[in-house]
């Protein structure tokens, strides 16, 4: 063994670290993942927790401050009203129709863009999608409030002719659920698109040609070898419809006449009844989680 | 993994300990704490004298309170620069206040007593006010801007909730407020009213006059069997209510655009409306209204108290006060003012001191569980049930 003359190092603490996290693969790995964890604490288990434990608390009836006093009454009062049961389940509704929604319009526009337009036009075509979101989130709420807004508004002008042609008089669906499920189809539209595309310019060709090779016209195709192998894309998009759909109030407020979602009753409800609000904003979380829960299980969460 | 399950365990308890170090503290508020059976917070009014400006004051108002017009010639006077914050309901004003930083807040009267029993305004020391003299003497000392006899700000001028109506498809011109109540409106699906828990006083003022049975007095005098019919008539109106407004600005607009024609507006709506050429007009009608009279306060932990004072000294002067009263369209509280407005009809049209009139109009006040009609027979529902039964109202 060839012996250079090198001193032997000294033992300092700085050493032992050094054996230490050397030899340690845990501490490798705890090292690195402190500071990303601490955010991941600070920004948003603690806020979570402690929305969780407002909830538990009571108002001063005159001056509306937060009174440090347990109680079941907010989480009773979600559960046994009758309204607020009917708005959870209206948002969920609307959640789930601005997804459906979402899913019939990207997938087209997805399949084309992936598998039908030509390689070079594909990052262009996803920049156009993407353009939209350059756009503030107001800013196009309330084009979509001046477009809706009846009798005024381009929707019902672009429905003259049609109603002079029929004798009818219909303005568009003016300000109210419709319009809702409508803006909100449109604000996420993208994020439905991108994961879709994804999931569609990965599918094989040779799975397409092989499934033609075996007899299948092209509805089977898409039925039974496309759709399943792009469900993880399709669960994917939808968590960010959904989720977003669940917590929107800002939608409502401009669009929506008067509809009311989850996220205009915690609204109207923190200032002067901060506990009910949050055990009102519970609701949104344990939903997302169920609905997370599910989507891991069947592997969505690998192609984001 | 190892390290992963020391993570989560970690993470878990550094959660804890956060949420315990957090919940041990006050809940955050600005103001003096207030637990409730406390009473009045013991806070004293600014001993004086005001002297030279801080430089910037913050304000909190109604949408048309502070206007260029004579928020600049007050900082060229007094030195100190004006940011200046709208809200567009009293609900929205308490809970500003509750985040601080607004020195001076004009508040309605059913802001008010939550704002002082909370400790978030401190008492104003009159001698420091000058034009407080000129004060017309119907709004000075009165239920919502004092307690036991301590003044806790200064008037500044009062209105009433208008019904507002397109002139073009309202015809004849309206009298009552039937036609955004009773269930035949031909007016069904173009109406507005105020988001606000504080609406459903409109409809307790519908019915002291239209169903005198059930013996409403006050409309902020609730007792159970009132607030129920009161949240019967808005429940009956809600289908007929198109969307509800607390944004001037939105509400104007919808005027404008003919989604709205009818419905319960401020005279500050109408003028602006009227200025964008839209064909509306405004009444008080025959049941009265809802009203409002507002009053200046100052933050009780205020940096800036010299400006604060210098504000209110100014806002209620009489060349002010008339600017402030035309431009907004209310009766001014300054006396001296109506010689300054530029409409010498100003004041006539406004009732600036025709007491008859403003027996009418019911002042926004904050409902308390002690009837304010004086009654002593039953228990009346207190605000925060007004809020609750509206949220539940508005829900579905």
């Amino acid at each position: 063994m060839t012996a250079t003359a090198v001193a032997a190092p000294t033992k300092g603490p700085l050493h032992r670290i050094r054996i230490f996290m050397y030899q340690k693969v845990w501490a490798r790995g705890l090292a690195i993942l402190t500071l990303p964890v601490a955010w991941l604490v600070l920004v948003y288990l603690a806020p979570l927790v402690v929305l969780f434990l407002t909830a538990f608390w009571t108002t001063d009836s005159l001056t509306n401050q937060v009174v440090h006093q347990f109680t079941w009454a907010n989480f009773q009062m979600v559960f046994t009203t009758p309204a607020y049961l009917r708005v959870i389940a209206r948002t969920v509704g609307v959640a789930a129709a601005v997804t459906v929604l979402s899913l019939v319009i990207g997938l087209p526009m997805a399949f084309f863009m992936g598998r039908i337009a030509r390689p070079r036009w594909r990052p262009i075509l996803v920049a156009l999608v993407l353009t939209p979101l350059w756009a503030s989130y107001l800013v196009k709420v309330y084009a979509w409030r001046t477009m809706l807004g009846a009798p005024g508004g381009v929707v019902s002008w672009m429905l003259t002719p049609i109603n002079k042609l029929f004798g009818t008089s219909f303005n568009g669906p003016g300000y109210g659920w419709a319009a809702v499920i409508i803006t909100l189809t449109y604000l996420w539209l993208p994020y439905m698109i991108l994961p879709l595309y994804n999931g569609l310019e990965r599918l094989q060709d040779s799975m397409l040609d092989a499934s033609a090779d075996l007899g299948a016209h092209n509805v089977r195709t898409f039925r039974k070898v496309v759709l399943p192998l792009i469900f993880p894309s399709i669960l994917a998009g939808s968590i960010f419809t959904f989720s977003l759909s669940l917590g929107d109030y800002i939608t409502v407020q401009l669009v929506g006449g008067q509809a009311q979602m989850l996220g205009n009753v915690v609204y109207d409800n923190f200032t002067l009844n901060l506990p009910f609000a949050a055990a009102m904003a519970t609701i949104p979380v344990v939903v997302m989680v169920i609905y997370l829960l599910v989507a891991r299980r069947a592997g969505a969460l690998e192609d984001l | 993994m190892h390290s992963m399950r020391l993570l989560k365990v970690g993470a878990g308890l550094a959660a804890m300990a956060l949420v315990i170090a957090g919940c041990s503290s006050s809940s955050g508020t600005s103001g003096a704490s207030a637990s409730p059976g406390n009473g009045l917070p013991k806070l004293s009014a600014y001993a004086g004298p005001v002297g030279k400006g801080e430089g910037v004051l913050n304000i909190l108002d109604w949408p048309g309170y502070a206007l260029p017009q004579w928020t600049k010639p007050f900082t060229q006077a007094t030195g100190c620069k004006v940011n200046v914050k709208d809200f567009g309901t009293s609900d929205q004003a308490v809970q500003l206040m509750h985040s601080g930083g607004y020195d001076v807040v004009s508040a309605s009267g059913d802001a008010t007593l939550r704002l002082i029993y909370g400790g978030y305004v401190a008492p104003v020391n009159l001698s420091l006010v000058p034009n407080y003299a000129d004060i017309n003497p119907q709004l000075k000392m009165q239920k919502f801007n004092s307690v036991a006899g301590i003044p806790y700000g200064i008037p500044h001028g009062r209105g009433a909730n208008v019904l507002e109506y397109n002139t073009q498809v309202v015809k004849p011109a309206p009298t009552s407020w039937n036609i955004t109540f009773e269930k035949n409106s031909p007016y069904a699906g173009k109406i507005t009213i105020y988001d606000s828990p504080i609406f459903i006083a409109d409809a307790a003022l519908y019915l002291m006059k239209h169903n005198p049975s059930l013996g409403i007095t006050n409309p902020y005098a609730l007792d159970a069997n009132q607030f129920a019919a009161a949240m019967a008539l808005l429940r009956q109106q809600k289908p007929m209510v198109a969307n509800r407004w607390s944004g001037s600005t939105q509400q104007i607009q919808d005027f404008q655009k003919g989604t709205i024609v009818a419905g319960t507006s401020w005279q500050y709506n109408v003028l602006t409306a009227q200025q964008a050429k839209a064909p509306v007009s405004s009444i008080v009608p025959s049941e009265g209204a809802t009203g409002w009279s507002d009053t200046w306060m100052v933050w009780s932990k205020t940096p800036h108290i010299n400006c604060a004072y210098d504000w209110l000294n100014w806002i209620v002067s009489p060349q002010v006060n008339a600017q402030v009263a035309e431009s907004f369209g209310e009766a001014p509280s300054n006396i001296k003012s109506c010689a300054y407005t530029t409409d010498k009809t100003f004041c006539k049209q406004y009732h600036a001191t025709d007491a008859a009139f403003w027996k009418n109009v019911w002042y926004w006040t904050t409902p308390t569980a002690r009837c304010v009609d004086g009654r002593t027979n039953v228990q009346c529902i207190p605000y925060d049930q007004w809020a609750t039964a509206w949220s539940q109202l508005i829900s579905g």
